[in-house]
This record gives structure tokens, sequence and C-alpha cells, in this order.
């Protein structure tokens, strides 16, 4: 039973570890052949930032842990054009492809799915 | 309706973890199922028996276990969350060859695979954070 399942990442990569925990909820989802679709939203977009170095801080790189995210057929990933402007950040900062989309369209995004769940 | 919570917070240190006991309580109340309790991230430290909270305060740990025993409830710790923080069973224990364990029945120890099981097959997942 294949549902369409949005899980949404509010917080900084480093910090807490619930941005870590959320990318293993993503990943075990779609090996259970969900439809997952991930959106990033608020200080959430931090975790894609391009060229992360977290060696010195005793944590694992959280894009290495995105990157993984096509071999898992994980290919819609969402950021809103709003909350990269407000953190001064355009979509080439990214370490990865991902729809930039605007906040008023999160609206339709969500209605879209069965499941929602936030980390 | 049939319910399932996601609890996140760590039990003393944050409201939440209080609320979700109450919120839990307040739904079998009014008659609605709840399908599975998930604790993940520093929810993960709600199912120590060895929480010893001054008498005047309340056992989240203990209550959960009431809860769970008045009303059969499934209360699943994620796994590798409990383990990595010290919260581990009996048999995992003595699977990592430590000296000690402080989670009991009614809790479990599960994969996240428990979480989206109660997500696909609840009317409403909530989460306290």
């Amino acid at each position: 039973m294949t549902k369409n399942i949005l899980i949404i990442q509010r917080t900084a990569p480093y910090g807490s570890s619930l941005a870590r925990e959320g990318i293993d909820y993503v990943l075990t989802s779609a090996a259970y052949d969900q439809n997952i679709s991930l959106l990033f939203l608020g200080d959430g977009v931090f975790q894609l930032l391009a060229n992360q170095n977290s060696k010195d801080i005793q944590l694992k790189n959280q894009l290495s842990a995105l990157e993984v995210l096509p071999l898992y057929d994980v290919e819609n990933l969402y950021v809103t054009e709003e909350d990269l402007t407000e953190r001064n950040l355009q979509a080439e900062n990214l370490g990865l492809k991902v729809n930039v989309i605007s906040r008023a369209s999160v609206h339709p995004l969500l209605s879209k799915q069965d499941h929602v769940v936030g980390f | 309706m049939n319910v399932s919570l996601l609890v996140m917070s760590e039990p003393y240190s944050s409201q939440s973890s209080l609320s979700a006991l109450k919120y839990a309580k307040a739904a079998l109340s009014a008659g609605h199922g709840i399908k599975r309790v998930f604790f993940y991230h520093n929810g993960a430290h709600t199912g120590s028996a060895l929480q010893t909270p001054q008498q005047d305060e309340t056992n989240i740990q203990q209550e959960w276990a009431d809860l769970s025993n008045t009303h059969n409830l499934d209360l699943v710790i994620c796994i590798a969350a409990a383990l990595k923080r010290g919260n581990l069973t009996a048999d995992e224990a003595n699977r990592y060859d430590r000296e000690q364990h402080n989670i009991h029945a009614p809790f479990e120890l599960s994969g996240l695979g428990q979480l989206l099981d109660a997500q696909l097959n609840s009317d409403q997942l909530i989460t306290f954070a």
C-alpha cells in the first residue's frame, strides 16, 4: 500500500540530532516503498548547504546523508524561495538539486499528501 | 478515531512530554483508540525505569506503564534512538555486553518501521516535540 507522505525538516543540520533522525525516518519510509516528498522549511534549508564540513564537531555530514536519497527514489525535494531569501541564500548555494517553490505553494503541496510529519 | 502519538520530547525537560501523557489519557477517556505511542529522538528517554523524580513530581515512565497496563497500549521506543542514549532492554544489554538495563515491559524497543506502520494505519499521527 503506497501512500504519499510529506516529511518536513525544520531544523538546521547540527546543534540538535533532529535533522539526522528525521532523515532516518525518510530512509525507512522510502525503503518500505512509500512515495516520499521532503520539504526543507525555515532553518531546515541549511541542511542542504554545499561544502558542509562537520568532522571537527564530531558529527556525520548531513549533506552526505541527503545525497543517498535518489538511491531510495526520494526525488521530490522542496524549499521555498522566501526561506532562501530570508537567509541570504540562493539555489546555487545548495549541494543538491531541489525544487524551489513559493511559500504560497506549500499549502497545495500539503493538500496532495495522505500523511504529513515534521521533524 | 484511531490515533497514534509520536513523542520526541525529553521527560522532565519539556512540558510536551507531560502533554503527550495527558493527551493519551484524554483521547482514551473520550472513547478514541490509540494504535501506538512511538518514542523517538529525546523521547527515547521516556521508558527508563530508573527515573527517580521527587515524591511530589509525576513519574512519567510509571504513568505510561500504568496507562498501558490498563488500556493495553502499544509503547514502542525507537531502538536506534534508545541504544545510543543508554536505554536498553535486558536482551539488548546482553547483545551489546552491557551490565545494566533500564527498559522493561510494557515498553519495547523496535525499529522506525513501527512509526511508519503507526502513521499509515491511524487516522491521525499527533506529534509531541
